[in-house]
């Protein structure tokens, strides 16, 4: 046991060098600013529920990495939610399958108003490598209404949290 | 080939002679350096049991319609040599005999073929649908050259409110329906429990929701669009599936690659291992609610996310695998840089695991969870991670082993346990060797091109490739029309036999281990779905 808490404070607070002009400074001033709008729209909290629609769970991966240590997303009032019945902004990952078609429109019926959509990398905003086809209806907007589409296969962890950006300024 | 591998297969083809099943053994092979046995169609049951006692491992199944017919193939395993069977059929009306009754791998993957091609295993045990769910017809099948890929009838599809679940009865016994969305950042598909109190007394998965028609709209690429698309299979394993369509696509054309490109593809397939590694056990243990190891290692693989964007232009090394060889280079910069960042590593992981080994509320929830035994492994075929904690000691690196494999002792690490913490240690384990490996690759690496010149393979040519994913073995058949284009594309995530693995090693476990039994097989649902 002692180990691991020497380990923890040997680790430290990881998140704080992220602020320093070498690692990400962009991503720090991005966050503070869209911790603002949480804080004046949303008192502090902005609940995501991501849901994959089809994706070939890269961009999973970077979703994730918005919750380590580096990112820390949730120092913003920026947090991932289990239920749609929770969440302000559904962060969906296309292209969606023809399969997942009626579970996303559900998905979009069950969160409550006011609400928001992110279409999250290519695919979810354009169809990306699968497009449309038997099996996929491609873009996110095809299925459902979408307010902003962050791109990129996979979008980083900052492209993520930009377009979070983007979506609160919208809000004003 | 050695005599030893000769040997094998001519005591098969004996075997098969004496069930009155007529093989011819292809000279030359159509598929080298594999083999490829064409069998009459009516005998397809019988060969596979004569496998069954010839020991093979059952490792695919894949059809294509060819002109005027359809070929089926199915994919075989023993000592690193990979035998194909094949045989044909007529378009009118395709059926033959199943071989799941002899290997469960064989289940859903032929069902699969079935809803796909509208090819019928007569005697299939289970002959309900896998793949389709409402998105096109009972008799339509997708892969047929007829099928338009941009499909037949776009309305909103309906929700997939028939397919008939095995179903239990009596006083205690209750369901539990989850997903396809799971409460979570993770991939959709259906799991139904069937519980007693907390015990789990059936699983029984319902997959094939992100079915996003990968094989169809493989059709018509040509070799790079295709390795773009391969790469997206299963977004996690992206620098291995490009390599088995790359490593495909240069056997059908007869080209080699460089061997410092073998070793650069080698050195992305590795820190894709690693970096899986690493956050598998961080989220091992975040499914038993010890966060400090999910943080720990999240920011260990964080820094090597990091430095594959810087290295090498992605964070999850997309694309940079291409037919006839790579697109990234090793330079002594990255070459220092990289050694650096595998010591640091090696000296986290020596301090963490020493950590998680004294923590006893892991031991508690790790040892003896969802054991998948030895015997159990061996009949499923489970492969990778999943195989290797329950005594299967297949890798393709150590035994059908590729370049730069060729060139390196490739450990495997084995456990016997076959318990979620037996699937942790190996993964660990792995995850030394794959470290060691990288530094191997960075002192041998020679100098050479990065790619070399395609060659416009002839209209049929066809390759076949089995590469080791972090996730375990992916096989990949590809065949080429006239023109550069593909025709056929068929790529087998290890998920899809791994998959099964997890529904036979939660029984008898509670519903709430359930998340912990799941992430320690993490088996891909856009890898399986396709």
């Amino acid at each position: 046991m002692l180990n691991l808490y020497a380990k923890i404070l040997k680790t430290g607070v990881l998140t704080e060098k992220v602020s320093k002009p070498a690692h990400d400074e962009t991503f720090e001033q991005i966050g503070n600013s869209l911790k603002q709008v949480v804080d004046k729209h949303f008192r502090g909290s902005l609940a995501i529920r991501q849901v994959d629609a089809g994706s070939c769970n890269g961009c999973e991966l970077e979703i994730h990495a918005l919750n380590n240590v580096f990112y820390d997303v949730e120092r913003f009032g920026i947090h991932f939610v289990a239920s749609p019945r929770h969440a302000d902004i559904l962060m969906v990952t296309g292209p969606v399958s023809r399969h997942m078609e009626v579970a996303l429109k559900r998905t979009y019926e069950a969160t409550a108003d006011p609400k928001w959509v992110i279409a999250i990398g290519d695919c979810g905003a354009c169809g990306g490598e699968f497009g449309i086809s038997y099996a996929s209806c491609g873009a996110v907007s095809n299925v459902i209404p979408v307010d902003l589409t962050i791109t990129g296969c996979p979008p980083t962890p900052l492209a993520l949290l930009q377009g979070l950006l983007i979506l609160c300024g919208k809000f004003k | 080939m050695t005599d030893q591998h000769n040997d094998i297969i001519a005591r098969f083809c004996k075997q098969l002679e004496e069930q009155n099943v007529k093989a011819t053994l292809l000279s030359p092979s159509s598929l080298p350096p594999n083999q490829v046995l064409e069998i009459e169609a009516g005998a397809w049951g019988r060969a596979a049991e004569t496998a069954l006692n010839c020991q093979w491992r059952w490792a695919g199944v894949w059809a294509e319609q060819l002109d005027s017919q359809f070929s089926v193939c199915s994919c075989f395993e023993q000592q690193g040599i990979y035998l194909i069977l094949r045989c044909y059929l007529s378009t009118s009306h395709p059926r033959l005999p199943s071989q799941a009754h002899f290997f469960w791998a064989a289940d859903r993957t032929e069902r699969n073929v079935q809803d796909m091609f509208g090819i019928q295993f007569e005697d299939h045990p289970d002959p309900r649908r896998w793949t389709r769910h409402q998105a096109w017809n009972v008799n339509e099948y997708p892969l047929r050259k007829d099928f338009p890929a941009s499909g037949v009838n776009n309305t909103e599809t309906p929700p997939d409110k028939s397919y008939p679940f095995l179903k239990a009865q009596g006083a205690s016994v209750y369901e539990i329906p989850v997903g396809p969305i799971h409460a979570g950042i993770i991939e959709p598909g259906h799991f139904r429990f069937t519980a007693i109190g907390e015990t789990v007394l059936n699983l029984e998965e319902r997959l094939g929701y992100i079915h996003k028609g990968i094989e169809k709209i493989a059709e018509g690429r040509n070799p790079a669009s295709l390795a773009k698309l391969a790469g997206r299979v299963s977004g996690d394993c992206t620098v291995s599936h490009a390599w088995a369509a790359c490593l495909a696509m240069e056997r059908a054309a007869e080209i080699e690659i460089t061997t410092r490109a073998a070793f650069l593809r080698g050195i992305l397939a590795e820190r894709e291992r690693v970096i899986n590694h690493l956050w598998d056990l961080g989220a091992l243990c975040n499914d038993v609610g010890f966060a400090f190891a999910f943080y720990q290692f999240g920011r260990l693989r964080e820094l090597w996310l990091r430095e594959n964007q810087a290295f090498f232009g992605h964070r999850l090394l997309m694309d940079k695998i291409v037919p006839g060889g790579v697109v990234i280079d090793m330079t002594p910069e990255i070459d220092k840089k990289i050694r650096t960042s595998i010591k640091y590593l090696c000296k986290e992981l020596d301090e963490l695991m020493a950590i998680i080994d004294e923590n006893s509320s892991l031991e508690d929830r790790f040892l003896a969870a969802g054991i998948l035994s030895p015997e159990l492994a061996t009949a499923l075929g489970a492969l990778g991670f999943v195989g290797r904690a329950s005594s299967q000691s297949f890798d393709v690196r150590h035994d059908a082993a590729y370049a730069p494999y060729t060139q390196l002792d490739v450990k495997v690490p084995v456990e016997d346990q076959g318990d979620v913490a037996s699937r942790l240690w190996v993964r660990y384990k792995e995850l030394r060797v794959a470290l060691r490996l990288l530094e191997e690759m960075l002192d041998r690496i020679p100098a050479g091109e990065l790619t070399v010149t395609w060659k416009i393979p002839p209209a049929g040519a066809a390759g076949f490739s089995a590469v080791e994913s972090w996730r375990g073995e992916i096989l990949c058949f590809i065949r080429f029309s006239d023109n550069n284009t593909i025709s056929r594309y068929w790529p087998r995530d290890p998920s899809v036999i791994n998959w099964p693995a997890l529904e036979k090693l939660v029984l008898g476990n509670i519903v709430p281990d359930f998340p912990v039994c799941n992430k320690s097989v993490n088996g891909s649902y856009s890898g399986h779905d396709l």
